[in-house]
């Protein structure tokens, strides 16, 4: 490591390594600043959406996130995708240690003459630089894996679909194409600097299995090689930072907002449905006279809120959660490859539902730097939108033909890795079309004036209900004994 | 119970009691029986009924149930999104539960569980709701019901298809399976099988309207999966859709004979329909579970 006073006596590359730790810093500010008002951005466009008290039950959401998010405990339930998303979710965490070091040599290691500032770790180093290099390789296979699984002529049937198609499809891709260029450069600056301390007769910290047999492939030039180091260098920190700023605009952003997305997951059991408690108290007036309805809720100064409707006709009508749903979705499918309606052909798609919801909020309120919606023609049997602005996320996005043909079955909550939970938003806009529009299918409507009328959903006279219990035999037996 | 203990084989008649008899004498039973609308109504299902009372009967449970005064849970409008109608529902049978004191209700319908268990707290209906599955497994394990004596199902194949309210919705996957291995059959398990399980397609108040344009009804999807699980087809299993967990299809196995257990009244309906549209009601049966473990108690009359 050449002494700062050694550096002095050299104004011109002096000067060549505080511009590069000036523009280093300009741009990482620059990349955290940026991504910060993004991610506001998104944090505005998820608290848009109704009120809903979460909190509490610290330990049993600190657990779900742990085996939830960051245990993948339920990509396992199908292996060979798990395995792969494994690899490169590892190789993100792995790698990423790294990012500390080229932060700390980008800051200050570029001014000072230094770099691999963490390699003081000695063997520790050694192995965190082996590893990152086997990860960095094993991610290449993985994402050369995905890309297959997705773009053969008949891929995974589940990333196939009406809602993924132009910006889903050309992203999930993008997301893919920027993994490998990320281990590119990894490995390109590891090989030109493993070869340019060969070529020097000096030791690089570190162990590099990968890197050591591609020096065989770089030129054998320092000055070559002393750019390709930096190239790589750069390459990669500058691909981070704008990965990381390409995130809002992808469904790439659920490698961060998983965490909070589990964390704030619904812990009842799958099959009980959210009570509506502005129901409850007309029903109960109903029932008691005497019966007082508490206030309406108010805004923070005081004065009425505007009523709100029943159910959901649009993404402020949802509860924040499912909006904070809308934006954890990877759009993998697994939802939609267990919906029993999708499986037998039906609309019903429910990631469309949730990718719909963010496409929504996104076109509604703050849109991301990137923003090209999904817009559905006759493949989805909908009417063409001329009014982009007033089309609800109900009939503008979602059609009541898809809702209407979800049996609950929680498959779709079931199988989703992040805990989105598609079913709710459903029953919230089949509420709005059954209380607000009166637009249930004719024979719903006959099931609803049966259980009115007669208690039950069929038309059968109430005075029959007990007719069950005439002529009931049984054939005697005495009553077993515990086993002895 | 008769004072005095008939001989085994003979016929007696049931008068299945009524809670408002019970509170007339001042009784309360140690369990309410929830009958539900399909319970009380379709005819089919009547039968799970009557053999799930056979049972109640026969261990001696002190039960009721609430005769015309039950009404339906609200079920199917709420997840059709009549959110007021089931309110009003709910309200109506809890003010009713509520007057008997109701502690504990068993039910045979996993969406009257569901409804009863998980929303009718939030409206002032705090009950323990046990659905018969879990229910008929203590009766077996508490050595109450032998499920010996009547019809054998040695060597039987039997599938159980699950029931999306109670098992994705309420994480009973175990109870009813206990319950068929004592049958001692020949268990059999779908590839789409517990929380993996493959909807009848008629929850969410489907049962109640015509299915979507599509190219399958989800019954008979469902339907097939049994059958060919049933009798061993591997290559018709080989290409399902929804598969999470690879499970190594069973044996070939003569279809005659075979059982697809239910356990839950729109399941029957769903399953028993989607047999007959495969023509194969003369080979393979569908039985919800308080009907086998009657028919191997031989307590059928």
């Amino acid at each position: 490591m050449p002494s700062i006073l050694q550096s002095q006596t050299f104004p011109l590359p002096y000067l060549y390594r505080m511009l590069q730790s000036i523009i280093f810093l300009l741009l990482l500010v620059a990349a955290f600043g940026f991504f910060a008002w993004q991610v506001r951005k998104i944090r505005a466009n998820i608290l848009v959406g109704r009120d809903r008290d979460m909190s509490g039950n610290v330990g049993e959401r600190f657990k779900k996130t742990m085996l939830v998010a960051f245990g993948q405990q339920k990509m396992f339930k199908r292996l060979t995708p798990a395995l792969l998303h494994l690899i490169v979710y590892v190789g993100f965490l792995v790698i990423n240690i790294e990012v500390i070091e080229i932060v700390v040599d980008g800051l200050f290691g570029n001014y000072f003459g230094f770099h691999r500032s963490l390699s003081f770790l000695g063997p520790l180093y050694d192995a965190l630089m082996a590893t990152n290099e086997i990860l960095g390789a094993l991610v290449i296979v993985a994402v050369i894996a995905f890309w297959w699984r997705r773009n053969r002529t008949q891929p995974v049937r589940r990333l196939t679909g009406v809602e993924l198609r132009a910006w889903p499809r050309l992203d999930a891709n993008i997301i893919l194409y920027v993994e490998v260029i990320l281990m590119v450069a990894l490995f390109t600056m590891n090989t030109a600097d493993l070869k340019l301390h060969q070529l020097r007769g000096e030791d690089l910290p570190g162990t590099f299995p990968i890197s050591s047999m591609l020096t065989g492939l770089f030129p054998a030039s320092e000055s070559a090689l002393h750019v390709l180091e930096r190239v790589g260098w750069w390459a990669h920190i500058v691909g981070i930072l704008l990965f990381l700023n390409y995130l809002p605009s992808s469904k790439h952003f659920h490698i961060i907002i998983t965490f909070p997305n589990v964390w704030f997951s619904r812990l009842v059991p799958q099959g009980q449905f959210s009570n509506v408690e502005s129901i409850t108290h007309e029903v109960k007036a109903m029932m008691d006279p005497s019966y007082v309805v508490p206030p309406a809720p108010t805004a923070p100064d005081g004065s009425a809120l505007a009523p709100t409707s029943f159910g959901a006709k649009d993404v402020e009508d949802l509860p924040w959660t499912n909006l904070l749903n809308a934006y954890s979705c990877t759009e993998c499918g697994r939802c939609t490859s267990v919906c029993p309606a999708n499986l037998t052909g039906k609309l019903l798609s429910p990631r469309k539902i949730i990718m719909d919801t963010r496409d929504r909020v996104e076109e509604k309120y703050n849109s991301p730097l990137i923003f090209r919606p999904n817009v559905y023609g006759a493949e989805a049997k909908h009417e063409p939108i001329t009014d982009l602005a007033n089309a609800t996320l109900l009939r503008g996005k979602v059609t009541p033909e898809e809702l209407w043909a979800c049996t609950t079955c929680n498959a779709c909550v079931e199988s989703c890795p992040v805990n989105i939970n598609p079913l709710e938003s459903i029953i919230e806009m089949r509420r709005f079309l059954v209380l607000e529009e009166s637009a249930a299918p004719n024979s719903l409507n006959v099931m609803f004036s049966n259980i009115e009328n007669n208690g039950a959903p069929w038309a059968f006279s109430p005075s029959d209900r007990f007719n069950w219990a005439d002529d009931l035999f049984a054939a005697e037996k005495p009553a077993a004994t515990a086993v002895a | 119970m008769s004072p005095t203990t008939p001989a085994a084989g003979e016929k007696r008649q049931i008068n299945v009691p009524v809670m408002a008899d019970l509170a007339a004498r001042n009784e309360s039973p140690e369990i309410l029986f929830w009958v539900g609308c399909a319970g009380a109504f379709d005819d089919r299902y009547k039968r799970v009924t009557r053999a799930f009372v056979r049972i109640l009967e026969h261990v001696g449970t002190k039960y009721a149930v609430l005769g015309l005064e039950e009404s339906c849970t609200g079920d199917p409008a709420k997840r059709a999104g009549n959110e007021f109608l089931f309110q009003m529902q709910a309200m109506q049978n809890i003010t009713t539960m509520n007057g008997y004191g109701i502690k504990k209700i068993v039910t045979a319908c996993p969406h009257c569980f569901n409804t009863i268990k998980n929303e009718y707290p939030a409206l002032g209906g705090d009950y323990e709701v046990i659905h018969h599955s879990t229910y008929l497994q203590q009766l077996i394990n508490e050595g109450k019901v032998g499920v010996s004596g009547g019809e054998s199902f040695k060597g039987r194949r039997i599938t159980f298809h699950d029931s999306c309210y109670l098992g994705r919705a309420n994480n009973i996957y175990e109870a009813p399976r206990d319950v068929l291995a004592a049958l001692d059959a020949d268990l059999v398990e779908m590839k789409r099988s517990r929380a993996n399980g493959l909807c009848c397609g008629a929850g969410g108040a489907q049962m109640w309207k015509d299915a979507e344009p599509g190219k399958k009804e989800i019954n008979i999807e469902r339907t097939e999966e049994a059958l060919a699980t049933l009798s061993g087809q591997a290559a018709a299993l080989a290409n399902l859709g929804g598969v999470e967990t690879e499970t190594s299809a069973p044996g070939p196995h003569d279809l005659q004979g075979s059982i697809i257990a239910v356990s839950c009244p729109f399941c029957l309906t769903m399953m028993s329909d989607g047999v007959k549209n495969k023509e194969q009601e003369s080979r393979v049966q569908v039985f919800d579970l308080a009907e086998l473990v009657a028919s191997a108690e031989g307590i059928n009359a």
